[in-house]
């Protein structure tokens, strides 16, 4: 980031955009007064708050971040509100009146004692913005809070966010992917552009509609702009559901000859649960058909992700592959595959890409999976240096897969999977926190794939990539007894 | 083996006493025995220790469901003395060392089934003087135990899904684990790191002094708890040296 | 795999002046990073110990029970101190880090319950003596060793006191070896190599230790 000129004035509600590396998350720590002089990178430039440097006003800024477990502290829920309190030594009598305070304002739905890992994500940041607000600051700097959520967490979040801004009237600093929801939050927008200076500085509908199109190319997700579609065939309107896609047939009885991997009335409980995380689920993977995979969380999408994938055995019902998939191994379920026969045949791509780097150079990523094959040397490199021009990884081919950006490691870890030809390839929220660009790319990926035959599943939240690829989708739902109602605060 | 650390919780009045006292005694009591090198001094250490945590609050049945692997493991010592050691009593050292090893880290398993974390975290500062920012940052971060538990999982899960798998060849296994490691490892440190941001959005590395939210005191009863392992060590000294059979370390 | 070369010596060089023309120690108070990084590399071992132990049940009691055995496999105890002593690179990090792993163990139900602080406190000071020493200037691969050395011995030296007291003195010299060697080979080349590999994939920006990554 840098030559950035920019006033904001106390109470304003601003979003703050622009591509990813653009700077912002490096803008919000310096304003934090958190900017570490020892970390890599030299500063230049003047930056204030309240005419002061961001360090000496650090107590009237709050700092909230996209992660939530790592921004809790403490085992118990009441405790971590009540760690900032201690830390600026707000004196023992007051704290635990200030931490029901913030408790209530953001709509906790739990009492003091509630262990911190036993939070959905959406409760857990809504705790760290207890703990925000419990501070009284006066700016409040929020780092895309809804990230990591699903869309009813991130709802929550953003009440709780409006709550706040009501009651501390704080000037407000966002930067957040979801723009469209987003927008009721804030009353100005300003986008960053990469490599330094604004792009735009102004009222949000103003902003979209003169820059909409340089902001969508950059990969900024401007509302209301549509997003290309690629499903295989067209939607079936009379069977449509909320999501605008086809809701999947539940009839297994005949195995079609397109079925690659069929499911039958799978169900799994984890280790020390006594509810099923999945029960009775019946789906059938068929080449060159995409399959979405929702529902809220809890419903059991990544568990079952991971059963299709070989990777977790049914407790109940079974999974079988066809001969068309398998060959000889159709009789083994794919759990009792070795390691090797599963990847050529089923991919996955994890949440997580860093979970399956296996290498020290994106180059040797890619070509992992194909020398494990025993391919001519040649022919590795140069399919290779093809996949590389095709996802624009070029320059990056000699790094650490682990230093790469997000998106970058995103496209980087769909493409190893896709090395080894299989046919099937079964991703888990694919489409995580990624920016409009690498959203567009990925779904252009995996569409190539499902249009040269293979089959698609993937277990995602993100209507979006249900509405633009999903030939089919499966709805799962949770069985659980109506949850203690969120206290939604009041819009 | 799940990686959980809210296990049993004895309740009773074991369970109220100062996390710093009962940590305090485990140590008396484990020093004092390490250092003798009889079997009667342990042996009566570890009945008077099993009463007094039995009227703690803390069932024999508790004791036995978790003290069971250390008596494996004190019987496993015991045969390893008898095969390496050369001593002209074999069987007798041997059976000294598998009561000696049991007393010694018996107190110390059943108390720390009575000690909460963040409870033993808020004592070690406000009672025993550790840095607040030592104690707290610790406990930060074991809360992120659990899910590097699942990390560690799922990272394998990912490298099969490549098609890495160690089978039976233990070099492979070897190779298998240390990339996992490594995996593991680079995730923990940069959670750590934006965790150390989030700690300091919140003040965490302010000079002056902290205020406290949960108060641990130290009472009459946890000084005594302390005073009556000295006490107990003393009277098993005693005991044994009054029936001739005591014999420390150095002898 | 594309590894800058470390330099040896930490960049405690002559300070340089700050923003403002002050010319400041020597960082030697720890950041809030540095102590929840240390204490993170600590509970990252309490899985990986398990996971360990996990993976040596399965080669039988015979090896995992007996000492031999044991010996062999116990470097790993021994990487917490060091890794984060030379990962922080700031006075007392050894001795924190292996405190920190020996209250995981404990907390998550060892076998031997809270004597496992002192072998922390201990195995954790014998490192911690020789990257004094050095006068926490040189945190390469000789350091390393010779760390993981003194904690190797410092283990075996609290094994004898505890449990093997009686045993004769040549397989006395024979476990010191064992577990020195496994200690040497683990947790000091060990940990060394895997500082460098955690500063090539950039997970040690905040560190000195990560500062010479190079930019691609």
């Amino acid at each position: 980031m840098r030559g950035l000129d920019l006033a904001i004035e106390p109470g304003e509600r601003v979003l703050l955009l622009g591509p990813s590396g653009a700077g912002k998350s490096t803008l919000l720590t310096a304003l934090a007064g958190l900017l570490d002089p020892d970390h890599a990178g030299d500063a230049e430039g003047r930056l204030t708050v309240d005419g002061l440097d961001p360090r000496a006003t650090r107590d009237r800024i709050a700092l909230v971040l996209q992660d939530p477990e790592t921004q809790l502290v403490m085992a118990r829920a009441g405790d971590d509100v009540a760690f900032g309190l201690e830390n600026r030594a707000v004196p023992s009598p007051e704290i635990w009146q200030r931490v029901d305070a913030a408790l209530a304002t953001v709509g906790f739905p739990y009492d003091r004692d509630r262990r911190t890992d036993r939070l959905s994500g959406g409760e857990q940041q809504r705790l760290a913005l207890a703990g925000a607000f419990a501070l009284s600051p006066q700016l409040l700097l929020l780092d895309e809070p809804t990230a990591n959520l699903d869309p009813v967490g991130a709802r929550l979040v953003r009440g709780a966010i409006t709550a706040i801004q009501r009651t501390t009237g704080a000037t407000t600093l966002l930067v957040e992917h979801r723009v469209t929801e987003t927008l009721e939050l804030v009353d100005r927008v300003v986008v960053l552009a990469p490599g330094g200076g604004l792009i735009a500085d102004g009222d949000p509908a103003d902003v979209f509609a003169r820059h909409g199109d340089a902001l969508a190319a950059a990969g900024v997700w401007v509302p209301n702009r549509p997003l290309p579609t690629r499903r295989a065939r067209p939607v079936r309107p009379d069977r449509s559901n909320a999501w605008g896609g086809a809701t999947a047939e539940p009839d297994n009885s005949v195995v079609t000859a397109q079925d690659l991997l069929v499911a039958d009335r799978v169900g799994f409980t984890h280790r020390g649960t006594s509810r099923p995380a999945l029960d009775g689920v019946s789906v059938s993977l068929r080449a060159g058909e995409a399959l979405a995979v929702v529902g809220p969380n809890g419903s059991g999408k990544s568990t079952l992700a991971a059963i299709l994938a070989g990777l977790a055995a049914p407790g109940k019902g079974t999974v079988r592959a066809t001969a068309t998939l398998a060959g000889a191994d159709a009789r083994l379920p794919p759990h009792r595959w070795r390691a090797h026969e599963l990847a050529d045949r089923i991919g996955t791509v994890f949440q997580d890409p860093e979970h399956q780097f296996l290498t020290g150079r994106v180059r040797d990523e890619l070509a992992f999976g194909p020398t494990r094959r025993g391919e001519d040397v040649d022919a590795v490199r140069r399919r290779v240096d093809d996949l590389l021009d095709r996802l624009r990884l070029t320059p990056l081919a000699e790094a650490n897969p682990f230093t790469l950006s997000g998106g970058e490691k995103r496209r980087l870890s769909v493409a190893t999977a896709l090395t080894t030809d299989p046919a099937v390839l079964v991703l888990d929220e694919p489409t995580f926190g990624q920016d409009r660009r690498t959203w567009v790319e990925l779904v252009e990926l995996l569409a190539a794939h499902r249009d040269a035959g293979g089959a698609i599943c993937a277990a995602t939240h993100d209507e979006a990539v249900v509405t633009s690829l999903a030939d089919r989708v499966l709805t799962l739902e949770v069985r659980r007894p109506a949850p203690i109602p969120d206290r939604e605060v009041a819009a | 083996m799940v990686l959980d650390l809210h296990a049993v919780r004895a309740t009773g009045r074991l369970a109220r006493a100062n996390p710093v006292a009962k940590l305090a005694a485990a140590f008396v009591l484990g020093f004092g025995v390490a250092l003798s090198a009889d079997p009667l001094t342990p042996a009566l250490v570890l009945a008077a220790v099993v009463a007094a945590l039995a009227a703690g609050g803390v069932t024999v049945r508790i004791m036995l469901v978790r003290g069971w692997p250390l008596l494996v493991s004190a019987a496993t010592l015991g045969l390893t003395t008898l095969l390496f050691s050369d001593s002209d009593q074999p069987w007798l050292t041997a059976l000294t060392v598998t009561i000696r090893v049991f007393a010694i880290a018996l107190p110390g398993v059943v108390l720390l089934l009575t000690i909460d974390p963040t409870d033993l975290a808020d004592s070690l500062v406000q009672n025993a003087r550790v840095p607040a920012r030592f104690a707290y940052a610790s406990l930060a971060a074991l809360r992120l135990l659990p899910l590097m538990a699942v990390e560690w999982r799922t990272i394998g899960l990912a490298r099969r899904a490549r098609g890495v798998d160690a089978g039976r060849n233990p070099a492979a296994r070897l190779r298998l684990f240390a990339g996992t490691v490594f995996t593991l490892l680079v995730g923990a440190i940069r959670r750590g790191t934006r965790l150390a941001v989030a700690m300091d959005a919140r003040g965490f590395d302010a000079t002056g002094p902290r205020t406290i939210a949960r108060p641990q005191t130290v009472r009459r009863s946890d000084v005594g708890l302390v005073l009556g392992a000295f006490a107990l060590l003393a009277a098993a000294v005693v005991g044994s040296s009054a029936l001739g059979t005591f014999r420390p370390f150095w002898a | 795999m594309s590894h800058p070369h470390e330099p040896d010596l930490a960049d405690t060089g002559p300070p340089d002046p700050d923003s403002r023309g002050r010319v400041l120690p020597p960082a030697t108070r720890w950041r809030t990073v540095d102590i929840v990084v240390a204490a993170v590399i600590a509970v990252a071992f309490g899985v990986v110990f398990w996971a360990w132990n996990h993976l040596w049940t399965a080669s039988g009691p015979a090896f995992t029970a007996f000492p031999p055995g044991q010996a062999f496999m116990y470097g790993i105890w021994l990487v917490p101190g060091v890794l984060a002593a030379l990962v922080v690179r700031k006075p007392g990090a050894a001795v924190f880090a292996s405190l920190v792993a020996a209250a995981v163990s404990a907390l998550l139900g060892t076998t031997w319950g809270v004597q496992v602080i002192w072998y922390g406190l201990l195995q954790g000071l014998a490192p911690e003596l020789v990257f004094l020493a050095t006068r926490y200037r040189r945190f390469g691969l000789p350091v390393a060793l010779a760390a993981a050395a003194a904690a190797g011995l410092t283990a075996a030296s609290l094994d004898w006191f505890y449990y093997y007291r009686d045993w004769s003195t040549g397989w006395l010299v024979v476990y010191y070896a064992v577990l020195t060697t496994s200690a040497v080979i683990v947790a000091g080349f060990g940990s060394w190599a895997l500082t460098r590999s955690l500063a090539g994939a950039g997970a040690l920006d905040a560190f000195p230790s990560g500062r010479e990554r190079r930019p691609v």
